[in-house]
Protein backbone atom coordinates (compact mmCIF):
# COMPACT_ATOMS: atom_id res chain seq x y z
CA UNK A 1 0.00 0.00 0.00
CA UNK A 2 2.76 2.43 0.96
CA UNK A 3 4.52 1.89 -2.34
CA UNK A 4 1.38 2.22 -4.43
CA UNK A 5 0.38 5.43 -2.63
CA UNK A 6 3.91 6.80 -3.08
CA UNK A 7 3.72 6.15 -6.81
CA UNK A 8 0.30 7.82 -7.10
CA UNK A 9 1.37 10.81 -5.01
CA UNK A 10 4.69 11.25 -6.83
CA UNK A 11 3.07 10.98 -10.25
CA UNK A 12 0.35 13.50 -9.38
CA UNK A 13 2.99 15.80 -7.94
CA UNK A 14 5.17 15.61 -11.07
CA UNK A 15 2.18 16.12 -13.36
CA UNK A 16 0.99 19.08 -11.27
CA UNK A 17 4.43 20.67 -11.45
CA UNK A 18 4.54 20.29 -15.24
CA UNK A 19 1.03 21.71 -15.67
CA UNK A 20 1.68 24.58 -13.28
CA UNK A 21 4.66 25.85 -15.26
CA UNK A 22 7.07 25.30 -12.40
CA UNK A 23 9.43 23.12 -14.45
CA UNK A 24 10.71 26.24 -16.15
CA UNK A 25 13.47 28.05 -14.23
CA UNK A 26 12.53 31.17 -16.19
CA UNK A 27 9.07 31.15 -14.64
CA UNK A 28 10.53 30.68 -11.16
CA UNK A 29 12.92 33.58 -11.68
CA UNK A 30 10.07 35.54 -13.27
CA UNK A 31 8.13 35.23 -10.02
CA UNK A 32 11.14 36.26 -7.93
CA UNK A 33 11.77 39.22 -10.23
CA UNK A 34 9.48 41.53 -8.28
CA UNK A 35 11.21 44.64 -9.58
CA UNK A 36 11.31 43.51 -13.21
CA UNK A 37 8.86 41.74 -15.47
CA UNK A 38 6.92 40.07 -12.68
CA UNK A 39 5.11 36.75 -13.30
CA UNK A 40 2.80 35.94 -10.35
CA UNK A 41 2.15 32.33 -11.48
CA UNK A 42 4.10 30.71 -8.63
CA UNK A 43 1.85 32.38 -6.07
CA UNK A 44 -1.12 30.70 -7.75
CA UNK A 45 0.61 27.31 -7.59
CA UNK A 46 1.37 27.71 -3.91
CA UNK A 47 -2.07 29.15 -3.28
CA UNK A 48 -3.74 26.21 -5.03
CA UNK A 49 -1.64 23.71 -3.10
CA UNK A 50 -2.18 25.35 0.27
CA UNK A 51 -5.90 25.71 -0.41
CA UNK A 52 -6.08 21.92 -0.59
CA UNK A 53 -3.65 21.09 2.23
CA UNK A 54 -5.14 23.59 4.70
CA UNK A 55 -8.42 21.78 4.33
CA UNK A 56 -7.30 18.15 3.90
CA UNK A 57 -4.49 18.20 6.47
CA UNK A 58 -6.87 19.60 9.04
CA UNK A 59 -9.17 16.61 8.68
CA UNK A 60 -6.49 13.96 8.20
CA UNK A 61 -4.42 15.11 11.16
CA UNK A 62 -7.44 15.09 13.45
CA UNK A 63 -7.38 11.31 13.22
CA UNK A 64 -5.20 9.36 15.60
CA UNK A 65 -3.54 7.54 12.70
CA UNK A 66 -3.37 7.96 8.91
CA UNK A 67 -5.92 6.13 6.73
CA UNK A 68 -3.49 3.51 5.43
CA UNK A 69 -0.65 3.37 7.94
CA UNK A 70 -0.20 2.80 11.67
CA UNK A 71 1.19 6.24 12.45
CA UNK A 72 2.10 9.68 11.16
CA UNK A 73 5.68 10.54 10.40
CA UNK A 74 5.66 14.30 10.88
CA UNK A 75 8.47 16.79 11.36
CA UNK A 76 8.96 16.88 15.10
CA UNK A 77 10.87 20.14 15.47
CA UNK A 78 8.88 23.06 16.80
CA UNK A 79 11.55 25.60 17.59
CA UNK A 80 12.60 28.46 15.42
CA UNK A 81 16.36 28.61 15.49
CA UNK A 82 19.14 30.07 13.46
CA UNK A 83 19.61 26.75 11.63
CA UNK A 84 16.12 26.98 10.22
CA UNK A 85 16.46 30.61 9.21
CA UNK A 86 20.03 30.50 7.88
CA UNK A 87 19.16 27.27 6.10
CA UNK A 88 16.13 28.80 4.46
CA UNK A 89 18.11 31.94 3.57
CA UNK A 90 20.83 29.98 1.75
CA UNK A 91 18.20 27.78 0.12
CA UNK A 92 16.60 30.90 -1.35
CA UNK A 93 19.91 32.03 -2.88
CA UNK A 94 20.51 28.61 -4.48
CA UNK A 95 16.91 28.45 -5.71
CA UNK A 96 17.23 31.84 -7.37
CA UNK A 97 20.63 31.10 -8.97
CA UNK A 98 19.68 27.78 -10.56
CA UNK A 99 15.97 28.43 -10.96
CA UNK A 100 15.27 25.00 -9.51
CA UNK A 101 14.15 23.65 -6.17
CA UNK A 102 14.27 19.91 -5.45
CA UNK A 103 10.83 18.87 -6.76
CA UNK A 104 10.95 20.52 -10.18
CA UNK A 105 14.61 19.52 -10.59
CA UNK A 106 13.84 15.82 -10.07
CA UNK A 107 10.69 15.95 -12.23
CA UNK A 108 12.57 17.70 -15.03
CA UNK A 109 14.89 14.72 -15.36
CA UNK A 110 12.00 13.35 -17.47
CA UNK A 111 12.96 15.61 -20.38
CA UNK A 112 16.60 14.53 -20.46
CA UNK A 113 18.30 17.93 -20.47
CA UNK A 114 21.93 17.81 -19.39
CA UNK A 115 21.53 21.04 -17.38
CA UNK A 116 19.00 19.34 -15.11
CA UNK A 117 21.33 16.42 -14.47
CA UNK A 118 24.08 18.89 -13.53
CA UNK A 119 21.79 20.63 -11.04
CA UNK A 120 20.50 17.39 -9.52
CA UNK A 121 24.06 16.02 -9.25
CA UNK A 122 25.21 19.18 -7.45
CA UNK A 123 22.15 19.07 -5.18
CA UNK A 124 22.87 15.45 -4.17
CA UNK A 125 26.51 16.36 -3.52
CA UNK A 126 25.30 19.26 -1.39
CA UNK A 127 23.08 17.02 0.72
CA UNK A 128 25.88 14.48 1.20
CA UNK A 129 28.34 17.26 2.10
CA UNK A 130 25.90 18.66 4.67
CA UNK A 131 25.37 15.22 6.16
CA UNK A 132 29.10 14.71 6.38
CA UNK A 133 29.74 18.15 7.87
CA UNK A 134 27.09 17.73 10.54
CA UNK A 135 28.54 14.40 11.63
CA UNK A 136 25.52 12.48 10.43
CA UNK A 137 27.60 9.59 9.11
CA UNK A 138 29.31 9.06 12.45
CA UNK A 139 26.20 9.63 14.50
CA UNK A 140 23.92 7.32 12.51
CA UNK A 141 23.38 4.13 14.43
CA UNK A 142 24.54 1.15 12.39
CA UNK A 143 21.77 -0.88 10.85
CA UNK A 144 19.05 1.41 12.15
CA UNK B 1 3.11 40.11 -16.91
CA UNK B 2 2.80 38.55 -20.37
CA UNK B 3 4.00 35.16 -19.11
CA UNK B 4 1.37 34.93 -16.38
CA UNK B 5 -0.55 31.61 -16.45
CA UNK B 6 -3.15 31.89 -13.67
CA UNK B 7 -5.40 28.97 -14.62
CA UNK B 8 -2.86 26.24 -15.35
CA UNK B 9 -0.79 27.32 -12.34
CA UNK B 10 -3.77 27.26 -10.01
CA UNK B 11 -4.93 23.85 -11.27
CA UNK B 12 -1.36 22.51 -11.15
CA UNK B 13 -1.10 23.78 -7.58
CA UNK B 14 -4.35 22.08 -6.62
CA UNK B 15 -3.06 18.79 -8.09
CA UNK B 16 0.14 19.21 -6.04
CA UNK B 17 -2.00 19.77 -2.94
CA UNK B 18 -3.94 16.59 -3.72
CA UNK B 19 -0.64 14.72 -4.16
CA UNK B 20 0.48 15.89 -0.70
CA UNK B 21 -2.89 14.83 0.72
CA UNK B 22 -2.58 11.36 -0.80
CA UNK B 23 0.85 10.90 0.77
CA UNK B 24 -0.42 12.02 4.16
CA UNK B 25 -2.88 9.12 3.97
CA UNK B 26 0.11 6.88 4.62
CA UNK B 27 1.38 9.31 7.24
CA UNK B 28 4.15 10.95 5.21
CA UNK B 29 4.88 14.56 4.41
CA UNK B 30 5.48 15.33 0.72
CA UNK B 31 8.63 17.39 1.26
CA UNK B 32 10.75 16.56 -1.75
CA UNK B 33 14.06 17.45 -0.11
CA UNK B 34 13.25 15.27 2.89
CA UNK B 35 12.26 12.37 0.66
CA UNK B 36 15.44 12.72 -1.40
CA UNK B 37 17.62 13.15 1.67
CA UNK B 38 16.31 9.89 3.12
CA UNK B 39 17.25 8.11 -0.10
CA UNK B 40 20.91 8.99 0.24
CA UNK B 41 23.42 7.11 2.37
CA UNK B 42 23.89 6.19 5.08
CA UNK B 43 20.24 5.76 5.99
CA UNK B 44 19.12 2.52 4.36
CA UNK B 45 15.96 1.28 6.00
CA UNK B 46 12.97 2.92 4.35
CA UNK B 47 14.25 3.68 0.92
CA UNK B 48 11.82 1.92 -1.38
CA UNK B 49 8.81 4.19 -1.01
CA UNK B 50 11.08 7.24 -1.41
CA UNK B 51 12.59 5.82 -4.56
CA UNK B 52 9.13 5.03 -5.94
CA UNK B 53 7.94 8.56 -5.13
CA UNK B 54 10.86 10.07 -7.06
CA UNK B 55 10.14 7.73 -10.00
CA UNK B 56 6.56 9.04 -9.81
CA UNK B 57 7.79 12.66 -10.00
CA UNK B 58 9.66 11.86 -13.22
CA UNK B 59 6.77 9.78 -14.56
CA UNK B 60 4.21 12.52 -13.90
CA UNK B 61 6.31 15.07 -15.77
CA UNK B 62 6.85 12.56 -18.60
CA UNK B 63 3.10 11.89 -18.91
CA UNK B 64 2.22 15.58 -19.21
CA UNK B 65 3.31 16.08 -22.85
CA UNK B 66 1.87 12.66 -23.77
CA UNK B 67 -1.63 13.81 -22.87
CA UNK B 68 -1.31 16.98 -24.89
CA UNK B 69 0.48 19.24 -22.42
CA UNK B 70 2.88 21.79 -23.85
CA UNK B 71 6.41 21.78 -22.45
CA UNK B 72 7.61 24.37 -24.93
CA UNK B 73 7.38 26.97 -22.17
CA UNK B 74 10.39 25.51 -20.39
CA UNK B 75 13.38 27.84 -20.50
CA UNK B 76 16.29 26.45 -18.53
CA UNK B 77 18.53 29.51 -18.67
CA UNK B 78 16.59 32.26 -16.89
CA UNK B 79 19.34 34.88 -16.99
CA UNK B 80 20.25 34.18 -20.62
CA UNK B 81 23.94 33.83 -19.79
CA UNK B 82 26.54 31.88 -21.77
CA UNK B 83 26.75 28.11 -21.55
CA UNK B 84 29.64 27.91 -19.11
CA UNK B 85 28.30 30.68 -16.87
CA UNK B 86 24.98 28.81 -16.81
CA UNK B 87 26.73 25.61 -15.73
CA UNK B 88 28.41 27.51 -12.89
CA UNK B 89 25.04 28.90 -11.76
CA UNK B 90 23.50 25.41 -11.86
CA UNK B 91 26.34 23.85 -9.88
CA UNK B 92 26.49 26.61 -7.24
CA UNK B 93 22.69 26.73 -7.05
CA UNK B 94 22.42 22.95 -6.75
CA UNK B 95 25.06 22.77 -4.03
CA UNK B 96 23.42 25.53 -1.98
CA UNK B 97 19.95 24.03 -2.36
CA UNK B 98 21.28 20.61 -1.37
CA UNK B 99 23.34 21.77 1.61
CA UNK B 100 20.64 23.94 3.00
CA UNK B 101 17.60 21.82 2.39
CA UNK B 102 19.32 19.29 4.59
CA UNK B 103 20.33 21.67 7.36
CA UNK B 104 17.24 23.91 7.07
CA UNK B 105 15.25 20.69 6.70
CA UNK B 106 12.79 21.74 4.08
CA UNK B 107 12.20 23.18 0.65
CA UNK B 108 9.39 24.82 -1.29
CA UNK B 109 7.12 21.78 -1.15
CA UNK B 110 7.84 20.72 2.43
CA UNK B 111 7.62 24.14 4.02
CA UNK B 112 5.61 25.98 1.38
CA UNK B 113 2.80 23.51 0.66
CA UNK B 114 2.73 20.95 3.49
CA UNK B 115 4.11 23.05 6.35
CA UNK B 116 1.81 25.98 5.71
CA UNK B 117 -1.03 23.47 5.35
CA UNK B 118 -0.23 22.30 8.86
CA UNK B 119 -0.01 25.93 9.99
CA UNK B 120 3.53 25.29 11.21
CA UNK B 121 5.17 28.51 12.39
CA UNK B 122 8.58 27.11 11.42
CA UNK B 123 7.44 26.52 7.88
CA UNK B 124 5.77 29.89 7.47
CA UNK B 125 8.92 31.65 8.68
CA UNK B 126 11.17 29.47 6.52
CA UNK B 127 9.03 30.19 3.46
CA UNK B 128 9.12 33.93 4.06
CA UNK B 129 12.88 33.78 4.60
CA UNK B 130 13.73 31.88 1.42
CA UNK B 131 11.37 34.04 -0.64
CA UNK B 132 13.14 37.18 0.56
CA UNK B 133 16.68 35.93 -0.11
CA UNK B 134 15.60 34.54 -3.48
CA UNK B 135 14.03 37.86 -4.50
CA UNK B 136 17.16 39.73 -3.42
CA UNK B 137 19.35 37.26 -5.33
CA UNK B 138 17.35 37.72 -8.53
CA UNK B 139 17.50 41.49 -8.09
CA UNK B 140 21.30 41.35 -7.77
CA UNK B 141 21.61 38.95 -10.72
CA UNK B 142 19.56 41.33 -12.86
CA UNK B 143 21.93 44.15 -11.98
CA UNK B 144 24.91 42.01 -12.99
CA UNK B 145 23.62 40.38 -16.16
CA UNK B 146 20.95 42.89 -17.19
CA UNK B 147 17.38 42.24 -18.20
Amino acid sequence: MLNLISLISGTLFGFGLALSGMLSPSKIVGFLDLFGNWDPSLAFVMGGGVLVTLFSFHFLLKRRSPLFAPRFLLPSKQDIDRHLLSGAAVFGVGWALGGFCPGPALSSLAYGNIEVFVFVGAMILGILAAKYATGYFKAAPQGA
Amino acid sequence: MENFTPYSSLIGGIIIGIAATVLLMVGKIAGISGILEGLLPPRPNDRLWRFIFVIGLVLGAAIYPLVGGDVGYIELNPYQVGESAHLVLLIVGGLLVGIRTYIGAGCTSGHGICGIGRLSARSILATITFMITAIVTVFIMRQIVGE
